[in-house]
């Protein structure tokens, strides 16, 4: 380890945002096991702003992000050391309970996975899951109007949500999470598995939402980067090591890291000559 | 043109031909092996309709209103049926799933969610597997100890011995079904705010459920179609049954029973019996199939 303990200095200046930091992250060291997947990673979420992730394979964008809420929890090795901090809060405190930190921080998966239930019961789950005292139906009406889907799936509300394509699918999932009204909303490569229509419905629906949540992206598409993030950070891997660490390389306002990046590595991906 | 060669055989490609050529030893083979499977797959589904087909030849005769509603003859008295046969079958089968279903859902909860790779996980695992092949009459032996010494022949008792029989099915089952539940529902379920039994009982049990009903009915069918357990455990009696706690009759018991008889009218009841106890099992199996395709 000592041998890697010069690249692990930090290399750019820390980027402190404008606005309110919602999560403040600060990731020394992220393990599974004896594997250390990320390092010296401090990435604040802005309130009201795209913050995108981008980076190559394996670089920790997506571990990063779901550190945020704790969904990492299932994995049982991993482990952690920095501190995440949700409007101040230790989202990993001994009294936390990660199911609450879950409800407020949502997420948005890269595979569509909807409940194996209707299209109203998958929008319905989560107030049900809160005990929502008001009217659900409307709710669930206006969370699928937020996510673009109301108008073609109102005349099927009761068929399996498994029976929409692959992008009505996503929105679905996005309208499930964006249902109970979360703070932040973290999306894991949410266009990934959608063609090029559906992406741009799925982008111009990130662009809405913002007005009302935080969101937190991770994509493989400096393009959608460029399109929809307010701030980027921008992810490399270290392999110095002799494993693959991810950690950050540079954050700062999206055109910045795309029209005058810093680093010589952020350079080189936002040009295209490694992905 | 002559360079093209598709059968590795530079001799026989001279001259290039897509043609079927049904005498080539490659075709040759490939017929006799296709005939030759059709044959064994024939072969093997003649044993299953000929019990079928003498079922309904010997039994369908005596398949009438009577035999379905009337007690069992004495001797050498004509006519009769085996109604409370039907129903101390159908009491059993219900109440071994009535024990065997909430314990192996547990049971399959833990060994596919809560703690897959602890030790006591794979040693039930093992014990199930082992116990899908155990030989039924030990089931019974297991319940005359237990239970029959104690407190004599019963339906209860006929009931827990079904139940050790169809427990291990409907473990395995379940637990197999619920682990098929693909992980991107449950990250979806935990990204939401779920606890994990909220993860379990809202999205892994219903998503599930198709699979783990079709073991239950497998179970139940071949629970249905036991008689060594049910010799030391339920017995047989001539009447309707009026509590649980007493002598039950049962259609393997009876036919195992009647079988034997040197009278004709028993002989032929036995044979009724046996079709209606292989309808039975074939509805719990075609249940079990419509469950299993259904998708939500």
């Amino acid at each position: 380890m000592s041998a890697t303990a010069e690249a692990m200095a930090p290399r750019a200046a820390a980027f402190s945002p404008i606005g309110d930091a919602v999560i403040d992250c600060q990731l020394q060291k992220v393990f599974y096991g004896d594997f250390l997947a990320v390092r010296n990673s401090h990435v604040p979420i802005e309130k009201g702003k795209i913050t995108g992730f981008i980076g190559p394979s394996g670089c920790g964008k997506s571990t990063v992000l779901r550190s945020l809420n704790r969904m990492n929890d299932l994995i049982p090795s991993f482990r952690f050391e920095g501190h995440v901090k949700y409007h101040g809060q230790d989202v990993y405190g001994k009294t936390v309970d990660p199911v609450v930190v879950r409800r407020y921080i949502g997420m948005v998966f890269q595979q569509p996975n909807p409940f194996s239930m209707s299209i109203y019961d998958n929008v319905a789950f989560g107030l049900r899951l809160n005990r929502y005292k008001g009217d659900v139906e409307e709710r669930v009406q206006k969370a699928l109007e937020r996510a673009a889907l109301w108008k073609e799936v109102k005349d099927k509300l009761n068929k399996s949500g498994l029976s929409l394509s692959g992008g009505q699918q996503q929105r679905l999932c996005i309208a499930r999470a964006i249902a109970t009204e979360p703070d932040v909303l973290l999306m894991d490569e949410p266009c990934s598995a959608l063609d090029p229509i559906a992406t741009r419905q799925v982008e111009q629906l990130m662009l809405e939402l913002k007005e009302r949540y935080t969101v937190a992206l991770v994509t493989h598409n400096m393009q959608q980067a460029t399109r929809v993030a307010d701030t980027t950070a921008f992810f490399g891997v270290d392999i110095s090591g002799g494993g693959r660490t991810g950690y950050l390389v540079e954050m700062g306002e999206t055109r910045q890291i795309f029209q005058d990046p810093q680093e010589e590595l952020t350079k080189q991906y936002v040009s295209g000559e490694f992905s | 043109m002559s360079d093209i060669d598709l059968t590795s055989r530079p001799q026989e490609s001279q001259r290039l031909s897509l043609e079927r050529r049904p005498f080539e030893l490659r075709a040759l083979t490939s017929g006799v092996l296709t005939g030759l499977t059709w044959g064994i797959a024939i072969l093997g589904s003649i044993p299953l309709f000929s019990v079928i087909i003498m079922l309904v030849a010997e039994g369908g005769a005596r398949l009438d209103i009577e035999a379905l509603t009337a007690l069992p003859p004495a001797g050498f008295e004509m006519g009769g049926g085996f109604a409370n046969a039907i129903i101390g079958t159908l009491v059993m089968v219900a109440i071994a799933t009535a024990i065997s279903v909430p314990i192996g859902l547990l049971a399959a909860i833990y060994l596919a969610i809560l703690d897959p790779h602890s030790p006591l996980a794979g040693t039930s695992r093992f014990v199930a597997k082992t116990l899908t092949g155990f030989p039924s009459i030990l089931a019974g032996v297991f319940t005359y100890a237990v239970l029959v010494i104690n407190f004599g022949y019963s339906a209860v008792a006929g009931g827990v011995a079904l139940a050790v029989l169809m427990l291990p099915t409907v473990v395995l089952a379940a637990e197999e079904s619920m682990k098929q539940v693909p992980k991107k529902m449950t990250d979806a379920a935990y990204g939401m705010g779920c606890t994990r039994s909220q993860v379990i009982w809202k999205v892994v049990l219903p998503t599930g459920l198709p699979g783990i009903l079709t073991g239950v009915m497998l179970a139940v069918a071949g629970a249905a179609g036991e008689s060594a357990p049910l010799l030391f455990t339920a017995l047989f009696s001539n009447y309707f049954m009026s509590e649980l706690m007493e002598p039950t009759a049962s259609l393997s018991i009876l036919i195992y029973n009647f079988s034997s008889m040197p009278f004709d009218n028993q002989i032929e009841l036995a044979w009724a019996a046996s079709l209606v106890l292989v309808l039975i099992v074939l509805v719990f199996n075609i249940l079990a199939r419509l469950i299993g395709q259904s998708k939500v």
